[in-house]
């Protein structure tokens, strides 16, 4: 067939079909005003079915992925993983041409920068940071820049560091709170980049130009003023947005009207947030569903077919799969490589009891047998034991197959977050649109126990970094005395912890302000302080063991607590008792209690998440030994899962324990990682899809927020950490998202092997 | 167990109990809740759980203790299509704990397997298969020599309770460890597929294959394992046991 005269017809309807983008379309609200789940409310067909219809790749896929495999692979024998980086120019939406990888093959296009795998230098986060990154990678920031920053341009890293407080500096340096976005962009904001799709640029500018409009308040003060200031900025960025789309020859001022475009212009607009916000998680939100409406419209128009529906989604998978960031070796050692958690949300449940299950949330799980297993983009399903059959099994075979796919409860976030919220990085829910969260790390709480042992010095350095409370003094910790010196301890923490987030976000908004994301909210949005917790089973498991066993202290020569010894069992955590399941809810809710009297920046509500990503391990590196007999520089078990080895009775006690936590005093969200060797989960394939799926029902049953789910054998890793290049593809997940085990440390693949399998038979 | 009142409830029997395993997916349908019990009479050869062999290597506990552990799990485990499964050991060597534990699990709403050799059974009472939605019977050898050598103790209360269970029309998954040079005549196993198949109540067959996980247990109680030599069986020799109990018309995978 004739190839041109197929581009030919394709261009002639996309031209007619422009003039009326939102035709067959059920009328709403949402053709008014900026509403995208009005839309998806009136318009979606949700699919019950199973997943029979999906297509593998067509052969423009295959070449394409081809090349794009190569490039990995290459990237993955340059120096630190870095294949290509600007030396020159500091990204903003519009400072690189157009890139392609091979524009013949590529149906979906945009790149963040002219080459593909290229690194744009984001610098307004800090400049040290861009500079240590270009350097330990081998390459020289341009002369230019240096003249710009820090001397003409001051940098988010910066301003925190001007108005740290010592007791900030000293709790950084101790570790009893670490990660803090100080020095890297924040990220965990969500645009909703559907809005271009559906309104296009015009539309959406019109929109900003009347909420900049509704701000000619007569009172114009600080909040008025920092808000206009940002609203136009948005404008310019959405402006910058329509540039950069007509550089790859799309007049994105207008909606998109066909399948093809609405993926093309939801792309575009998240590709505008990458290519000048370096956030720590730039996550896509819920665009699938989303999609599925045009997709659909095309289908049934007969303009398209299955096979090159599953095409357009591939393509765009395999885009978010190259989005790179510069970091520093440090960061990517804390991270475990190069995480950008592109968080896509699939499946999940409309409040009206229908599900928000598509085609196009089939489509998106395909690209993982398509294009095989990858840690990018990070796909959540949102679980309901409502949600179709059909889909349940094709996600717990997905999950089986690639181990790329986690699960958070969508019965558990509906009544919270409504149904059209993402996943922003791992856990943290948020209304698409219509809030975001101002990033906080985490606190080390098994830590600050050892504060409340030693009198606020710390266990490995011996400084005095918490206020000098009476330390304990008898040889045997006693609960109601350790008790009563971890409660003062813990809200010195959080006022300590709140204050640096506020000068932390303060800059931030100040310096390195998102200009894009926040171009796709709405005027009034509701903010979070999401705090977290690193060291909870740690921290039970230890008050239990004061409480029901013995721990003798062994102090050093300076008299501080350094080692325990333990005398007797004691129940830990994982095991469904309350003896100790109960210290650590009060833990949560103990801390929480705390935060919630802090006051935060810019009227947010403070949450926290119990989530430690792979910092459970450097966590762990930095606090000696604890009172649970866990020894110095051992891992915590990442996020809320139980500690490795001590959950006892299987899989299903230690989930019953996690999914104790309560999500209310954990709104950012709780992470449980799940290990099973295949073996374990069913004698047959259909059984262990059938029992994966029974689990995650149970799990959501009981309360529990948020699993992964990884299926494969230890030996399979064992030999994956000898032998790399046969396992390219070997995805992972750890505490909220996937990565490549890899390029994991040698260090981190141990933890990963040692952590709690379940493999019992 | 440890959470409940110490205080024993009308009705609450004593027993005892080696293990637990909250997410058992290969001991009847869906996830389960598998109590290994102690104390077995049966001295297989290559079993593995021999820290299970004697009562009193397990931990004394009640039926009321254990229903309350159990009651935690029960919405999850109605959720994930599963139930209660007894294992052990052997389940019959304390009939009437066993029976209290199952008369609970049922007034709890849970689905109920009893894993068993069979030998026993005239132990089980008609009031506690009542209580049974699924019998998973291990019939570990078809000739009382092969059976005797193996276990040490005749076949025949096994066949005989067998019978009474196809009688009683109660279901049945068969269990058959396939180890080579042991377990492995031709004819032996096509007279065990022609009994089961003739029972009429066997739903599916689980030809598992011998594994030596068990053998370090068996070092650290101090005794000798016999197997050691012996190695699994060939992917092919398990396709062949399968396709016996198939030709009958069983359910096998």
């Amino acid at each position: 067939m004739d190839t041109l005269l197929m581009d030919g017809l394709a261009q002639a309807t996309e031209q007619q079909s422009a003039a009326d983008p939102w035709r067959g379309f059920a009328p709403g609200v949402w053709r008014r005003s900026v509403d995208v789940r009005d839309f998806i409310q009136r318009n979606l067909c949700p699919y019950e079915g199973d997943a029979g219809f999906v297509a593998g790749p067509t052969a423009r896929t295959t070449a394409l992925f081809a090349k794009v495999t190569d490039l990995l692979k290459q990237e993955r024998a340059a120096k630190g993983g870095v294949l290509d980086a600007d030396t020159e120019v500091f990204a903003s939406i519009t400072s690189h041409a157009a890139g392609y990888i091979d524009r013949e093959l590529e149906v979906i296009v945009g790149l963040q920068t002219d080459k593909p795998l290229k690194r744009a230098i984001m610098p307004f986060g800090g400049w040290r940071m861009v500079k240590t990154g270009l350097e330990a990678y081998g390459y020289t920031p341009s002369p230019k820049l240096e003249e710009v920053f820090p001397v003409l341009r001051k940098t988010h890293n910066d301003g925190v560091f001007d108005v740290y407080t010592p007791e900030m500096l000293r709790c950084r340096k101790s570790g009893v709170i670490t990660g803090l976005p100080d020095a890297y962009g924040r990220g965990r904001i969500i645009g909703d980049y559907r809005r271009l799709a559906l309104y296009g640029a015009d539309f959406l500018i019109k929109d900003k130009k009347a909420q900049l409009a509704s701000l000619e308040v007569s009172r114009i003060d600080e909040d008025v003023l920092r808000l206009r200031e940002e609203i136009s900025e948005q404008i310019r960025a959405l402006k910058e947005l329509v540039q950069m789309a007509a550089s790859y020859g799309f007049d994105v001022k207008r909606p998109a009207a066909t399948g093809r475009e609405a993926v093309q212009w939801t792309y575009l607009a998240y590709l505008a947030a990458v290519k000048e916000a370096n956030g720590a998680a730039m996550s896509l939100g819920r665009v699938s569903s989303f999609l599925d409406i045009y997709i659909d419209r095309d289908l049934r128009d007969g303009v398209i077919t299955e096979a090159e529906a599953q095409e357009m989604i591939d393509h765009f998978v395999m885009k978010l799969r190259l989005v790179r960031f510069l970091r520093t070796p440090e960061y990517d050692q804390l991270f475990s490589g190069d995480p950008t958690w592109v968080t896509e949300c699939l499946g999940g449940m409309g409040l009206d009891g229908r599900t928000l299950v598509s085609k196009t949330n089939f489509r998106m799980l395909q690209t993982l047998h398509n294009l095989g297993p990858a840690p990018e983009p990070n796909l959540t399903v949102l679980w309901s034991e409502k949600l179709p059959d059909g889909f349940k099994r094709f996600c717990a075979d997905t999950s089986i197959k690639t181990c790329s796919v986690q699960y958070e409860s969508d019965d558990l976030m509906r009544g919270y977050w409504g149904d059209d919220y993402g996943i922003a990085c791992c856990v943290s829910a948020m209304r698409i649109g219509k809030q975001m969260q101002f990033f906080g790390a985490r606190a080390n709480l098994a830590k600050t126990l050892m504060y409340a042992i030693n009198g606020g010095k710390d266990e490995v350095s011996g400084e005095q970094v918490g206020p000098a409370f009476a330390p304990i003094t008898g040889d045997v910790l006693d609960y109601d005395e350790v008790m009563a010196r971890f409660e003062p301890m813990m809200e010195w923490l959080a006022k300590v912890y709140m204050n640096a987030l506020n000068a932390i976000h303060y800059m931030h908004d100040k310096y390195m302000y998102e200009r894009m994301e926040m171009a796709l909210h709405d005027r009034d949005i509701l903010r979070t302080m999401a705090c977290g917790i690193a060291g909870l089973s740690v921290v039970a498991d230890s008050l239990s063991a004061i409480k029901h066993a013995k721990v003798k202290v062994i102090r050093d020569a300076n008299g501080l607590a350094t080692d325990f010894e333990i005398d007797g069992d004691y129940p830990a955590f994982g095991n469904n008792d309350a003896r100790v399941d109960d210290i650590a809810i009060w833990a949560v809710e103990r801390f929480m209690t705390a935060l919630r009297k802090q006051k935060p920046y810019r009227n947010a509500m403070p949450t926290q998440s119990v989530l430690t990503i792979t910092s459970n391990v450097v966590y762990g590196k930095k606090t000696g030994n604890t009172p649970d007999g866990r020894k110095a520089g051992q891992p915590f078990a990442p996020g809320a899962n139980p500690m490795h080895g001590r959950d006892k009775k299987g899989a299903i006690a230690s989930m019953a324990s996690v999914a104790k936590l309560p999500y209310a005093h954990a709104q950012d969200g709780i992470s449980y990682t799940f290990t099973i060797v295949p073996g374990a989960l069913g004698r047959t394939e259909d059984e262990r899809v059938s029992n994966l799926v029974g689990m995650l029902d149970g799990y959501a049953a009981q309360g529990g927020h948020h699993i992964n789910v990884n299926v494969f054998d230890r030996e399979t890793l064992l030999h994956a950490m000898d032998h790399p290049e046969l396992y390219p593809q070997l995805t992972i997940r750890v505490s909220g998202y996937a990565v490549n085990f890899i390029k994991l440390t040698r260090e981190q693949q141990l933890d990963v092997i040692s952590r709690t399998f379940h493999d019992k038979h | 167990m440890t959470q409940s009142s110490p205080v024993p409830r009308p009705g609450s029997v004593s027993g005892w109990v080696h293990s637990v395993e909250t997410g058992g997916t290969v001991d009847g349908p869906g996830i389960r809740y598998v109590l290994f019990m102690s104390g077995c009479p049966l001295r297989c050869l290559y079993c593995h759980n021999p820290d299970t062999q004697h009562m009193h290597d397990g931990t004394r506990t009640t039926s009321a203790e254990v229903l309350d552990d159990i009651a935690l799990y029960a919405t999850f485990l109605q959720r994930a299509h599963g139930g209660l499964t007894l294992s052990g050991g052997e389940p019959l060597v304390q009939p009437e704990f066993t029976a209290a534990i199952l008369r609970g699990a049922k007034a709890l709403g849970l689905h109920t397997a009893l894993d068993t050799s069979g030998f026993l059974g005239n132990h089980a009472d008609d009031h506690l298969l009542e209580d049974v939605d699924l019998v998973l019977l291990d019939i570990k050898a078809f000739s009382e020599k092969t059976y005797r050598q193996l276990t040490g103790v005749p076949l025949r209360p096994t066949l005989e309770f067998a019978e009474r269970l196809a009688g009683l029309n109660k279901r049945i998954w068969l269990r058959y460890v396939l180890v080579p040079n042991l377990t492995d005549g031709a004819a032996e196993i096509d007279g065990l597929a022609e009994f089961v198949a003739g029972l009429g109540v066997v739903d599916r067959v689980d030809v598992l294959p011998f594994h030596k996980m068990g053998e370090h247990k068996w070092k650290a109680l101090g005794r000798k394992y016999m197997l050691t030599d012996t190695e699994p069986p060939s992917r092919e020799l398990v396709e062949r046991v399968r396709g016996q109990f198939q030709a009958r018309g069983l359910r096998a995978d």
